[in-house]
């Protein structure tokens, strides 16, 4: 029966398939952060339990560290005490970590591909829901809560229930300026909040094929702001070359063996999905968040749309809060609004590409006087690279603040954060309220788009902007 | 985890859609490494507004949520779940909810229940109007009924999570009866997988 990508790499995980309950799924590597893992690791304590695999596990410091100089004191005592704990756990459990002294510690999700650690056909879990970033490489990589990392930890395996398939197509091509972020964005514009859930999605078509693998990552990991918990693009040529002499990436006979296998990595001509979804990549614009979901998003050429325009009740109600919260007039053209921070970095958008977009549109101009606006790359040997490119001395340059890597005012449980009705554009995942620090008003757009916005101090569309 | 065999007592109704769990529990509560005492930084923000309707005294202590649809989406944080246990919360009501939301509820033993709009639309006012009416939710029968009407709606539960929650049974324990048959796999996992057991080694200093 031809299959699709997902159904291939799940049938290769299954440990025990029992009528009745979930699969018991193998999974390939776990990758552990501070914050959703030391009541996993105390339940290991307290049922005397070890952990079934470290050779499978690997775990960083990311979300609570300071973006300043490193070896000062970390100014937060509950953010010292959870990297502490994470040092003490890894320590007493046998778990390799990179801690924020070692080059290749930084957001877990880039980290990892970076490393040549994601492969395709892996499956790969994370306490944390954008492990489906992961999938840009041919993996099935999805988020779990911290019961489930326990579970990991103790047996390298998860009970899960198969998934429903969803195709997400977009044909085509984009226009210039337009990029992985507004694919993305324009995809739970289409589908919702909640379109995904119950599913893993397989993007495909010619604009996904045609964006490169670090774009891939950029649309897989906001597939959980369309609810599915994973979402991947099967392995080609640039997966290939990508992965090629990367640390971890397999070597000599080895490599030949698993290219071969990573080539089979496709969907089936014949096999179906559940639920099939198409856009075209000539009607992408570059978008722009407006409310508290990352659904909530109009192109940039558009106003801010009126509540009574919303497809039922619940939605009207929604964007009725989320225009009081953001503290915006329905009917306010996109352009006319000004930002007073911008954050350049995250999992979303903090790899080199990124920031070399960023940084082309920066260069020679000068971030607006009303305007604060930092860059904090994803890894520190996103970093490196930059510095090595003179990428930091154009922000620098223009008026940017530039920072150690971390995640930083994606979430803000560091110093970085948003002021109560503080106004960020934001290159992130999330624009929840509070997201970026309580009462802080975040839009979602792309590096470009964000740069572009600290320098005329509001948002402006990149595609005619010089 | 706890086993839960029937939830009985009032209603509080969140009537919000899309509640993510950066609003059930923000991240400054995210620093604490202990698993329990979340109940009182559930809703934190929200809960500032003195109207908010965890802040109605009526509803002190209630064991049952009811809320709007794709309820929990957003980050995987477990917190949001301990959370709402910590404050006495059993079952959740909604249209819909967020999947890593809902596995995490069935792990920590929070039941979350999917009713019709419809159905849940009429606990929401009633819960609005009568903060003190009963509701009762027998799993083993899979129905929420309201108590003194003759009001009972039948609801899906995975026969797995269900046998688990009526019986109060460790995921982990569960799994490790089947130790030989993941050692059986481990055999035969390919060999060309990566392994992190290298990653000790060579750190690559800073500076
Ligand atoms: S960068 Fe943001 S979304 Fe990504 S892992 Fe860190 S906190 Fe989560």
């Amino acid at each position: 029966m031809p299959k699709t990508i997902i159904e291939k790499i799940w049938e290769q995980h299954v440990v025990r398939r029992q009528a009745g309950e979930p699969d018991l799924l193998y999974i390939d590597l776990h990758l552990v952060h501070e914050v959703t893992s030391p009541q996993a690791f105390e339940g290991l304590r307290l049922t005397d339990r070890k952990v079934r695999r470290p050779d499978l596990t690997l775990a960083t410091i990311d979300h609570n560290v300071p973006t300043t100089d490193r070896r000062l004191p970390n100014p937060d005592p509950l953010s010292a005490q959870q990297i502490e704990t994470l040092r003490q756990n890894t320590k007493d459990f046998g778990v390799p970590l990179w801690d924020i002294f070692d080059l290749r510690s930084g957001i877990v999700h880039i980290i990892s591909p970076e490393e040549g650690l994601t492969q395709p056909g892996m499956t790969i879990v994370c306490g944390d829901s954008h492990t489906s970033t992961h999938g840009a490489l041919g993996a099935l990589a999805f988020g779990i809560g911290t019961s489930e990392v326990e579970h990991v930890l103790a047996t390298q395996t998860l009970p899960q229930m198969p998934p429903k398939t969803m195709s997400v197509e977009v044909t085509g091509k984009l226009g210039p300026g337009v990029t992985a972020k507004d694919v993305v964005l324009a995809i739970i514009n289409r589908i919702g909040v909640d379109g995904g859930v119950g599913h893993v999605i397989e993007y495909r078509g010619d604009v996904i094929r045609d964006l490169s693998i670090e774009a891939r990552m950029t649309v897989c990991n906001m597939t959980i702001e369309g609810g599915a918990r994973a979402g991947l693009v099967a392995p080609d040529e640039k997966t290939i070359e990508y992965l090629k002499g990367r640390p971890y990436a397999p070597k000599g006979e080895d490599w030949d063996k698993a290219v071969e296998a990573w080539k089979a990595l496709v969907t089936d001509e014949g096999a179906t999905f559940d639920t099939y979804v198409t856009l075209k990549g000539e009607e992408i614009a570059p978008y722009v968040t407006w409310g508290t979901t990352p659904a909530q998003s109009v192109p940039v050429t558009a106003a801010v749309p009126k509540p009574e325009d919303a497809v039922s009740a619940a939605a009207k109600e929604t964007a009725e809060r989320a225009l009081v919260y953001m503290d915006l007039q329905a009917g306010t053209p996109i352009t006319k609004i000004a930002v007073d921070r911008v954050f350049i970095g995250s999992c979303t958008n903090g790899r080199i590409e990124d920031l070399r977009a960023a940084a082309s549109v920066v260069k020679g101009k000068h971030v607006a006087s009303t305007v604060r606006a930092m860059v904090v790359p994803g890894s520190g040997l996103v970093k490196k690279q930059a510095e090595s490119e003179g990428l930091d001395q154009v922000f620098k340059d223009a008026g940017f603040e530039w920072r150690e890597p971390g995640c930083s005012m994606c979430l803000g449980m560091n110093p970085d954060i948003l002021l109560p009705g503080e106004r960020a554009a934001s290159t992130s995942n999330r624009n929840f309220e509070g997201r970026q620090g309580a009462g802080g008003r975040t839009h979602l757009v792309s590096p470009e788009m964000a740069a572009a916005a600290a320098v005329e101090g509001h948002f402006v569309d990149i595609r005619g902007y010089k | 985890m706890r086993a839960i065999k029937t939830v009985k007592g009032n209603a509080i109704p969140l009537n919000r859609a899309d509640v993510d769990t950066d609003q059930i529990m923000p991240k400054q509560f995210l620093k604490r490494i202990e698993r329990s005492g979340y109940g009182p930084f559930a809703f934190f923000d929200w809960k500032k507004d003195p109207n908010f309707v965890t802040n109605n005294p009526a509803y002190a202590g209630a064991p049952i949520m009811i809320a709007q649809q794709n309820f929990g989406c957003g980050s995987s944080r477990e917190h949001a779940v301990w959370g709402l246990e910590d404050m006495g919360i059993t079952a959740v009501i909604a249209p819909s909810f967020a999947d890593i939301f809902r596995n995490n509820c069935s792990k920590v033993g929070l039941l979350t229940i999917v009713l019709s709009q419809e159905d849940v639309d009429y606990l929401m006012s009633r819960a609005e109007e009568l903060p003190g009416g009963s509701i009762v939710i027998d799993v083993a029968a899979q129905t929420v009924s309201v108590e003194g009407t003759g009001w009972s709606r039948h609801f899906d539960i995975d026969p797995f999570v269900k046998h688990r929650t009526l019986n109060g049974l460790d995921d982990i324990g569960l799994t490790l009866q089947h130790a030989d048959d993941i050692e059986t796999f481990e055999k035969e996992r390919p060999s060309l997988k990566p392994d992190t057991s290298g990653a000790f080694k060579d750190p690559l200093k800073i500076g």
